[in-house]
């Protein structure tokens, strides 16, 4: 399916195969029409090489390009004859044009009037069912189908860092998420201050951490790697550093990963969390070791800011 | 006594701001002494500053647009030329607490105080006009809105240089505009200008509302009126339905942010989705405001120039008020990733697709009135056949998004923004300056130069592709709005084209400087003596041009739809000669000074309340409300104008108009 449309749009699957071409070139700088198309094309083909969400390494992001890609080939055919007949009607029917017919008094016709209702309207119909089916399937709190048990993971967004609370291992890390490839990730987030977007564009869904609030997400990486992510929604002076790794590995890498933060992490407590809520641009990654149960919790039931931490416990 | 007002919120340490202040500032003063010296004041405060003619203070919102296009212009290179550099290690010229404050200005004010000048005085100008009636309905209200925009355009430019604006996005999203997070007075100069600007369209949009449901031209029945009118009335129905939505949603937060209430706080029950929710209630029914006039321009504009009454009126008409009602139901679709559920996403995402029903049936009817035309390429063809064109594109993406799983992956990403500016620059802009071009020899008696004014459309039509097309790749990238450095190299060519785009916009926005002064030299070779340039259809082209301030010396009889040209094709024999017309006494409403004094005392409450001046913000609200006594007792609001003055003008003027 992916391939398919994939291969209709002149996107080539794999990565490597792709030459960023130059927007126009002489030949069909004639024609408005071709250019953009290109201009279009070349910057899907150049943006696929690299990274971005036409180049998913989850089953969520894939699921997601297959969307992209099949609404856009349905909208396209009909997007490209409508471009490329107001050209042409435009051109035929120019003022100079003696051989074109001037009909001055012609302004209804039935036959037309309902095709051009039902166009739109069968088209919308069609990507409505896409949109429908999509957004259930894809419901960022949904888990996800696999056999493999999911990892639990807490985000907690601060001013302007990211923490990864695994609760389950009672460990903890900042600025770097480390997972292992092919187990399901299930995400719960929440912020200590403003509002912030997390955002695996190679793995799919964003969702907004809200103070106060509790989102949900499900993600997973099919492959190992390491993988861009940010914040998509503005979240003040520190934002656009607000940026950290995914590292995708084997499952054994992981439980070594674990074992080490055990022994070589910081401690996460009331005290270092109130130093890390304090706002304070990006830093390198951290881990801690031990964190103290309920943190996440405490956090996202908290509403009130200025004091956001579990007294005592 | 001044609050917080001190030296210190002037930015003397920041050379952009206090170069582009100081510029900005010389300029003003330049052009006041040459006023001065002039003499042109008595002349500016008669015919303009105190005029409550709709034709002229329509111009005026042109004018005052136009301007700021050139304000929130220089944000947008501000921006483009720091992405083009802060790659990789680069931090580019401007440090974050600036830039914030760039992206912030340039949305707000391209949204509120040029997109929406624009189309409000495009409407002003029109709405009467081809309605055929003498003036809007509330004249001296109408001129009240004007100065309060203009209020609040002065006060989101006093920002730049007395202390900050805001650093929180165009929307201002809480809890970062709280005062937690946000405790300077930018988010109160955001807050303040856009209440008193929000208050001018709201008074407008009930002044245009009743202008087109209570005062048409007699036989001009819901059916005959002009298409620009419906589109004006859908726009105008949303402002009055949604604009008092924005009035409250900011006054939650003022109250939040001066008197510590918790609205949208994150402490004490307050609810920053509540905000999310309500600002985008009024902020897609906007969107509508905004582009369904620019489509009115559009469906005059094919028309006249195909010589063609436009492809099936009806189907516009329903697919306008289509619009209009579903541009409410769509609101959500701005936030899928808040996690509202499959239920919600899904729903909304359907709602938003349907409007592209009506709106590809609006495209498919242009399509069909070129068909069979006898097209006259003129300037305002270009920007609608360049707007076709592009607004299909940005219409496609926008469909695109409004699938939730493929949202998930492009909010907020620079995909976005190449999107809406899609539509807003392929829709608002381009049909902006299509009715600028189509209008103006109706406003000012002569044709601007079409050669520089085809230059300007190539300018911007090739300047958007280069500028967005390069963004809608880069947000495929991964790459979010609002950034200001990034560190994958790879995007930087991509930066670098989008400036070359944001440079050929900027040739575009001079040479219609350029085309302005050279049409307005060759006056005299493209004076339009007819009042109909272009061979129109429809009643303001059977006026003089410019029209006197009566606009019709006899209202015209409306028989049929594009009324003017039913009454070119059959014209009333009995009616043609100016000797056999029966004149009447005309009253035109005189001069009133109260919107211009409103609006100042409006600036100073503004600028009090913003730096916490509390007697300054007293002194402000009650010269405001003497202003409104005295006009409420003011006696003689009219002018008569006497059959003969009425007479000796279209004896003059020819009296083209086949009056019925």
């Amino acid at each position: 399916m992916i391939g398919r449309f994939a291969h209709d749009l002149g996107v080539p699957d794999r990565c490597n195969q792709c030459q960023p071409t130059p927007c126009c070139s002489p030949r069909d700088a004639h024609s408005m029409l071709v250019r953009m198309i290109s201009i279009a094309s070349s910057a899907m083909l150049v943006a696929s090489c690299h990274e971005g969400v036409l180049d998913p390494h989850g089953p969520v992001g894939k699921a997601e390009r297959v969307i992209l890609y099949d609404s856009t080939v349905i909208m396209l055919a009909v997007v490209i004859p409508v471009i490329v007949l107001t050209l042409v009607f435009a051109w035929w029917f120019r003022a100079k044009n003696k051989r074109a017919q001037y009909r001055p008094d012609w302004e209804y016709s039935g036959r037309i009037e309902m095709i051009v209702w039902s166009i739109p309207a069968l088209v919308i119909l069609f990507l409505g069912g896409i949109a429908w089916t999509g957004s259930h399937d894809l419901d960022p709190s949904q888990e996800l189908k696999d056999s493999a048990a999911p990892l639990d993971i807490e985000v907690i967004s601060l001013d302007w860092r990211w923490l990864f609370i695994y609760p389950n291992e009672g460990i903890a890390s900042l600025n770097r998420l480390v997972v292992p490839s092919g187990v399901p990730l299930r995400f719960r987030l929440t912020s200590t201050t403003v509002m912030n977007s997390f955002f695996l564009p190679q793995l799919g869904s964003q969702i907004y951490t809200m103070p106060g609030m509790i989102s949900r997400l499900n993600l997973k990486a099919d492959q190992t790697g390491t993988f861009q992510g940010l914040s998509a929604q503005f979240s003040g002076d520190g934002f656009s550093d607000m940026r950290f790794d995914l590292v995708s590995v084997r499952a054994d890498e992981f439980k070594e990963w674990v074992t080490s933060t055990k022994i070589h992490g910081g401690l996460l407590d009331a005290t270092t969390f109130t130093d890390l809520a304090k706002p304070a641009k990006a830093e390198n990654p951290q881990t801690y070791a031990e964190v103290t149960e309920g943190l996440f919790d405490s956090i996202s039931s908290s509403h009130t800011a200025a004091n956001p931490l579990p007294q005592g416990n | 006594m001044l609050g917080r007002l001190s030296w210190a919120a002037i930015p003397f340490d920041v050379p952009v701001v206090m170069i582009a202040a100081g510029s900005v500032g010389f300029v003003i003063v330049c052009v006041l002494a040459l006023v001065t010296v002039k003499g042109w004041w008595p002349y500016l405060w008669r015919e303009w500053i105190t005029s409550v003619d709709h034709k002229r203070i329509g111009v005026m919102y042109i004018i005052l647009a136009l301007l700021m296009l050139v304000r929130g212009f220089s944000d947008a290179l501000l921006m483009r030329s720091q992405l083009a550099l802060a790659a990789g290690h680069a931090q580019g010229y401007l440090p974050p607490e600036h830039y914030d404050q760039i992206f912030s200005a340039h949305g707000t004010i391209m949204i509120f105080f040029v997109a929406m000048p624009f189309i409000v005085g495009l409407m002003n100008f029109v709405l009467p006009l081809q309605l055929g009636v003498r003036d809007v309905a509330f004249p001296v209200l109408n001129s009240v809105s004007f100065w309060l925009t203009a209020a609040g355009v002065l006060l989101v430019n006093m920002s730049l240089v007395i202390g900050e604006f805001a650093r929180t996005g165009w929307l201002a999203y809480p809890p970062l505009s709280e005062v937690a997070y946000s405790p300077g007075v930018g988010v109160d100069y955001y807050l303040w200008s856009l209440q008193i600007s929000g208050l001018g369209t709201l008074l407008s949009g009930i002044n245009l509302t009743t202008t087109i449901l209570k005062l048409r031209a007699p036989g001009m029945g819901y059916s005959r009126m002009p298409i620009f009118c419906w589109t004006a009335l859908a726009s105008n129905l949303l402002i009055v339905a949604s604009f008092p939505i924005l009035t409250a949603t900011f006054a939650m937060l003022l109250l939040d942010r001066y008197c510590d209430f918790h609205f949208f706080t994150n402490e004490f029950g307050g609810n920053p989705m509540m905000y999310i929710n309500l600002i985008w209630s009024w902020g897609h029914p906007e969107v509508y405001i905004l582009i369904l006039p620019a489509f009115g321009v559009f469906s005059e504009v094919v028309a006249t120039f195909s010589g063609k009454p436009l492809f099936g009126r009806r189907s516009m008409v329903v697919a306008t008020m289509a619009i209009c009602v579903l541009s409410f139901m769509v609101w959500l679709h701005h936030f899928f990733t808040m996690g509202a559920g499959a239920d919600v996403n899904g729903f909304f995402g359907i709602m938003t697709m349907i409007i592209a029903v009506p709106t590809g049936v609006k495209i498919f009817n242009w399509l069909f009135t070129l068909y069979g035309g006898r097209i006259r390429f003129t300037v305002p063809v270009y920007w609608a056949i360049g707007f076709m064109v592009t607004f299909v594109i940005g219409g496609m993406t926008g469909v695109l998004m409004a699938i939730p799983p493929a949202d998930f992956v492009l909010h907020n990403s620079l995909f976005l923004i190449a999107h809406f500016h899609n539509v807003a620059i392929g829709g608002v802009v381009f049909g902006v300056m299509a009715g600028i071009s189509y209008w103006f020899p109706k406003a000012f008696g002569f044709t601007l130069n079409e050669r520089l004014g085809k230059a300007v459309f190539w300018c911007w039509f090739i300047g958007f592709y280069l500028a967005f097309m390069p963004l809608y790749a880069l947000g495929l990238m991964g790459a979010t709005r609002r950034m200001q450095h990034y560190s994958d190299t790879h995007w930087q060519p991509f930066m670098l084209v989008a400036l070359a785009g944001a440079v050929l916009i900027l040739l575009g926005i001079v040479l219609t400087g350029v085309q302005l002064a050279v049409s307005i030299r060759q006056r005299e070779r493209h004076r339009d003596m007819t009042g109909d340039p272009w061979n129109g259809r429809t009643l303001e082209w059977s006026t003089p041009s410019p029209p006197p301030p009566w606009n019709f010396s006899l209202l015209p009889q409306v028989r049929r739809p594009d009324a003017f040209w039913g009454m070119k094709q059959q014209p009333n024999p009995a009616q043609q000669r100016t000797s056999h017309r029966t004149y009447e006494t005309i009253h035109i409403p005189r001069n009133n000074a109260a919107g211009f004094y409103l609006a100042c005392f409006a600036v100073l409450l503004g600028f009090s309340l913003i730096w916490r001046i509390w007697w300054g913000a007293g002194l402000g609200i009650l010269g405001a409300i003497a202003v409104g006594l005295v006009q409420a007792w003011r006696t003689d609001g009219e002018i008569a104008m006497s059959a003969e003055q009425v007479m000796a003008f279209d004896r003059l003027h020819g009296a083209k108009e086949p009056a019925a």
